[in-house]
């Protein structure tokens, strides 16, 4: 395969879309009806007493770190406040989204608006970009959410642990997303009908963190920086890290999400950040299952998956290799083996997908 | 020229839910609401072209297994992004245990 071409409006999406690659229909495990209609049953419950723990913790830890504020023991009350800030914001960012942590629609709306901002997402463009995600997933030229591209970038991605590359990219688009609406890209898959809500949404961050600026600026302290704006970048390690294992060094150009997904079993602290989304594989397969459910999920189709990693560590002893091989090879990755339980689903289209090239080369 | 076509039987789907239906060549989604009454929409959904068959019926609502769209199938309302088009509905009748749709 010759170099990828990530661009949404490059040659490779639009051969994605003449190989069927892109909106293709995607492998799923048979579960019965009645099973998966228990597991998608929508509860207020777990997600109202998640979001409690949630901004409570988020309150009392900021309240130490203000209470202690020019002394070290302000350290860990910030540490634990920016990765809920900067990290479990993305989790509650994509659940809510999905429309799937609450039962009750504005309680999905409330939280979704809180978290896109805290994780510098413009609410109304990531809603779009994330239905492509679910569509093509890691389908070149089709997924904006492509987290790990090849070869891997690891300047970008150890930036990435500190939020840099994503504030980098975040605040000009913020003000150009205020001036002028959606971006060329981003009206390929934001529909023109919520252009003017990009807008108005970019109008109302841009309004917030000037003000938090000014309050930093007038009380000559970064303290307001403290609370909003920098805990995306000194909070965002927890959810690179988790979202790295999302899909990193497995397929891409695949139509099977237990080829290009991983699933790893977590720490509950973990679990609670990230939402259960280290069930990555059943979530993309089945995305109407709420949070809370996917660990019923797994069990009920696990007997059809990959064997899951065992811990972010083993995930992580993996995955880095693999990238690190990426960088000289960029057609490597790793393949995943299916149980002997497991049903095969269109392995030839899947090698065609992947050109002429050999299966993934053994690892080192 | 519209006719009305046997879909099913009235307890070939359970309350609060739906079944896909294929007829010359279309698609078609019949649920059954939580109150006892039968509806019938188009198979697929209007944002890409998915099964809603495979979805969650909430109360009115069918939610796409896809991307979580949602629609009112009583009248085929788009509610919920990322879906912006409704959705067709068809006329429905029960005659004793059978349900009916009008297709054209
Ligand atoms: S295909 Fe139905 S919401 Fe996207």
């Amino acid at each position: 395969m010759s170099k990828r071409d990530y661009s949404l409006l490059g040659p490779d999406g639009a051969r994605a879309v003449e190989t069927g690659l892109a909106a293709a229909e995607w492998y799923h495990t048979d579960v019965p009806r009645k099973v998966m209609k228990e597991l998608m049953q929508r509860s207020d419950q777990p997600a109202i007493r998640d979001t409690m723990i949630l901004y409570g913790c988020m309150i009392a830890f900021a309240a130490g770190g203000i209470a202690f504020w020019g002394t070290w023991w302000c350290v860990p009350f910030w540490a634990a406040y920016g990765v809920l800030y900067g990290s479990a914001s993305d989790s509650r960012w994509h659940e809510c989204g999905h429309g799937t942590a609450f039962r009750t629609a504005w309680m999905n709306n409330a939280v979704y608006e809180i978290a896109s901002f805290m994780i510098m997402r413009n609410s109304a463009t990531w809603r779009w970009s994330h239905a492509r995600h679910h569509t093509d997933t890691y389908i070149v030229g089709r997924d904006p959410e492509i987290a790990i591209m090849r070869p891997p970038a690891f300047v970008r991605l150890i930036g990435a642990f500190f939020g840099i590359p994503d504030v980098i990219d975040f605040f000009p688009r913020m003000i150009r997303n205020a001036l002028s609406g959606p971006t060329a890209e981003e009206r390929t898959f934001v529909p023109q009908s919520e252009w003017a809500k990009v807008q108005r949404v970019a109008i109302v961050y841009t309004a917030i963190y000037a003000a938090t600026a000014a309050t930093a600026v007038a009380t000559g302290s970064i303290l307001p920086l403290m609370v909003i704006g920098l805990p995306r970048m000194y909070g965002a390690w927890h959810h690179i890290m988790t979202g790295l294992l999302q899909h990193g060094g497995l397929a891409d150009n695949v139509i099977d999400h237990r080829l290009n997904s991983r699933t790893v079993y977590m720490n509950p602290i973990s679990r609670f950040i990230y939402w259960n989304m280290n069930y990555h594989v059943e979530h993309h397969m089945f995305p109407m299952v709420p949070y809370h459910a996917l660990p019923r999920l797994h069990e009920v189709i696990k007997h059809d998956l990959p064997a899951p990693n065992r811990s972010i560590a083993s995930a992580f002893a993996e995955m880095w290799p693999a990238l690190r091989r990426q960088l000289a090879y960029e057609d490597y990755f790793l393949k995943r083996d299916l149980p002997p339980t497991a049903k095969p689903y269109r392995e030839d289209f899947h090698r065609a997908a992947l050109g002429d090239l050999p299966d993934a080369l053994p690892a080192e | 020229m519209p006719q009305w076509i046997r879909a099913c039987a009235t307890d070939d789907i359970d309350e609060e839910d739906l079944i896909r239906f294929d007829h010359g060549g279309a698609t078609y989604a019949i649920y059954h609401s939580p109150e006892g009454d039968f509806f019938a929409t188009a198979g697929l959904c209007t944002h890409e072209n998915i099964h809603l068959c495979d979805g969650l019926v909430m109360g009115h609502l069918i939610e796409c297994p896809k991307h979580n769209g949602q629609f009112d199938y009583r009248t085929g309302e788009a509610k919920r992004a990322p879906v912006c088009v409704n959705l067709r509905t068809y006329p429905v009748r029960v005659d004793g245990t059978d349900v009916y749709i009008e297709v054209p």
